[in-house]
């Protein structure tokens, strides 16, 4: 392997996708390099729970095939054709495990493909494997899945946010340019921002999530994960627009993000400070690095303004009664029948009753059982109304304030989340305080609104990712990418480069040979 | 509204179907409890006077063709299974004999 192609893993998306199109790389040298990659640093960073070497090289040699042969099929090969991808294990795929990071779906395989899925297959997009969750997608560090903590590549003794905490730090951990990732209450955006990454949670029906095994139907959403603003919104034109096959995906076309994100201006803009979410209960670094970012935009033109969003205060409470009910009901189908693991019970009957009890509670994990029984409650007779049908008109108010707020302002801004990366185990077993690290985040999950984070620069305590959330109004998530393009060339150039030049390598002396070797076992294995 | 208790949380336990050690109770009654204190305030939140929100962005009638879309063959529905008899899932008792 030549010097060049020994560092394609440091490369953007679309910067690969260039060097595809021009033939001075191929597809399998690219795929190889990611596998290699994985293959090197995963026994350290656990990002990955399946890696799919076979395929992803076989379709990366299709596409080769297709682009030496020449003629219509290789003009007509999708911009990312070749470009490989990893996929958060909440979304299903034919030929590959999906687990949810669940002991109740270990070795499950998928009959039929995601449509996000079946999308990246079309445009000829190698899948490197599938990425670690917590359990069901239900927590914040990556520490409540079945088979172990991912960990930060920043500092390999935190955690690297939830639940799609495997999906950024594959990304930040440069083993995949790109990832898909599942955001129901930040679950894409605050691992972005612990991890110096970029994840979109798009408008809600947005992007189809048909395949994607459900937590809070209301407020589940597929969307990208990358280490830049374009490449974000080059996958998320990918994934994105109607599909018949979710009755809540969005009838309307796609813009063209690509665009947006390519002539990336602010000039005139209004851009919403929203007074709610900064300031106190804010780490200093966090605080420090927002400030900094306002300042930013301000120079390239933006006026900024102050919004009040007062009902936001009651977000994480009402997030917590609503999710909860959903998912109770959405795992309802993990009954030990039609499809993963069946555990019996100790002693006789042995009935269906009594075989679904014993296998939920082997199955399920601390923090899913947490959840629906806090469901349970919450949509149980006498408790309704004021539990579940208060927090259904929170999300009336909620939506109210978003409404005022981008009456006065064309996008609003916020720190992603209060704090850096924690330590592992540090709030493993205080859930309040764990959940509040989505208190940033939530809101637009409530009011179907989209977001993006992308990395604010580091903390100055810590030295740690900060990341900056940007918010539109529904159907607007052109927006996001057109200020977050300004807003990372602007970063970009006071830091003098990529804030991921600045993690650690992962593959110095201090990295041993045999966590390499743990790593080739590792791949593939479960 | 009233507090979650130990005997609460076993009821809900079995509502759900989760079978639960006694360690397993008291446990879950502890945190079920600091969580249903902090989100009380939810409740008083809003009047009367404001309509519910069930999904963010509502569609209404959302309907497609008539037509025979994809399908799963037997095998490929009952893959996953942990038991299967002559093309269908297979389960213990449904009743209890006594």
């Amino acid at each position: 392997m030549t010097e060049t192609h020994s560092e394609l893993f440091r490369l953007s998306a679309a910067a690969l996708a260039e060097k595809l199109a021009a033939r001075e790389v191929t597809a399998v040298e690219v795929t190889q390099a990611h596998l290699d990659r994985i293959a090197a640093v995963d026994g350290q960073v656990h990002a990955f729970l399946h890696v799919n070497s076979e395929e992803a090289l076989a379709v990366a040699a299709e596409v080769d095939a297709i682009r030496a042969a020449g003629g219509a099929a290789a003009e007509e090969l999708h911009v990312l054709a070749g470009v490989p991808i990893a996929v958060k294990d909440l979304i299903v795929t034919i030929g590959q495990p999906t687990t949810a990071g669940s002991k109740i779906l270990e070795g499950w395989h998928s009959p039929y493909d995601a449509t996000v899925v079946e999308r990246l297959r079309a445009a000829k997009m190698p899948i490197l494997g599938k990425t670690n969750l917590d359990e069901f997608a239900m927590g914040s560090s990556t520490e409540h899945s079945a088979f172990g903590p991912t960990r930060n590549p920043w500092d390999l003794d935190r955690i690297p946010g939830g639940s799609g905490g495997g999906s950024a730090a594959a990304v930040a951990a440069f083993e995949a340019p790109l990832a898909l990732g599942t955001d129901t209450g930040g679950s894409i955006r605050q691992p972005g921002a612990v991890t110096g990454t970029v994840g979109v949670k798009p408008t809600y029906g947005g992007v189809s999530r048909y395949g994607a095994i459900a937590m809070a139907s209301s407020l589940d959403q597929i969307g990208p994960v990358s280490r830049t603003v374009l490449d974000s919104a080059l996958l998320h034109q990918v994934i994105g627009g109607h599909d018949p096959r979710d009755s809540t995906s969005l009838p309307d076309p796609l813009e063209d993000l690509v665009a947006a994100a390519r002539t990336g201006n602010v000039e005139g803009m209004k851009i919403g400070i929203i007074k709610e979410l900064h300031g106190e209960g804010y780490q200093a670094g966090v605080e420090n690095r927002f400030n900094e970012a306002l300042e930013l935009l301000k120079g390239a033109g933006a006026e900024i303004v102050e919004v009040s969003c007062p009902n936001f205060k009651y977000a994480l409470g009402a997030y917590y009664l609503i999710m909860p009910s959903e998912a109770s009901s959405n795992l309802a189908k993990f009954d030990g029948v039609r499809f993963g693991l069946r555990a019996l019970p100790k002693e006789a009957p042995l009935t269906i009753e009594r075989v679904m009890a014993a296998t939920r509670a082997a199955g399920f994990g601390d923090e899913v059982k947490r959840r629906i029984i806090l469901g349970t409650y919450a949509l149980s007779a006498g408790y309704y109304d004021a539990y579940y049908g208060s927090a259904q008109k929170v999300r009336t108010l909620i939506q109210r304030d978003f409404d005022a707020a981008f009456a006065q302002a064309d996008v609003l801004i916020s720190p992603t989340a209060p704090t850096t990366a924690f330590k592992l185990g540090e709030k493993l077993n205080d859930p309040l305080a764990m959940y509040l690290n989505d208190v940033a985040t939530i809101p637009a999950n409530m009011a179907g609104v989209p977001g993006l984070s992308l990395p604010g620069g580091l903390a100055d305590e810590d030295g740690l990712p900060v990341g900056v959330q940007l918010l539109a109004p529904a159907r607007q998530d052109a927006r996001l990418y057109r200020v977050g393009a300004v807003l990372e060339s602007l970063l970009e150039a006071q830091w003098g480069g990529p804030l991921l030049e600045k993690a650690p390598s992962l593959t110095d002396a201090d990295a041993d040979s045999s966590t390499a070797a743990t790593a080739l076992s590792h791949g593939g294995s479960h | 509204m009233a507090a979650i208790n130990r005997d609460d949380v076993a009821h809900l336990a079995r509502l759900a179907h989760i079978e639960m050690s006694a360690e397993e109770l008291d446990r879950m009654a502890g945190e079920l409890a600091v969580i249903v204190e902090s989100v009380k305030s939810v409740s008083e939140a809003a009047g009367d006077d404001v309509p519910a929100t069930s999904h963010p962005i509502p569609l209404t009638n959302v309907f497609r063709e008539d037509v025979v879309g994809h399908t799963f063959t037997a095998e490929q529905a009952l893959s996953g299974a942990p038991d299967a008899y002559e093309g269908r899932f297979k389960v213990p008792a449904i009743l209890d004999e006594d």
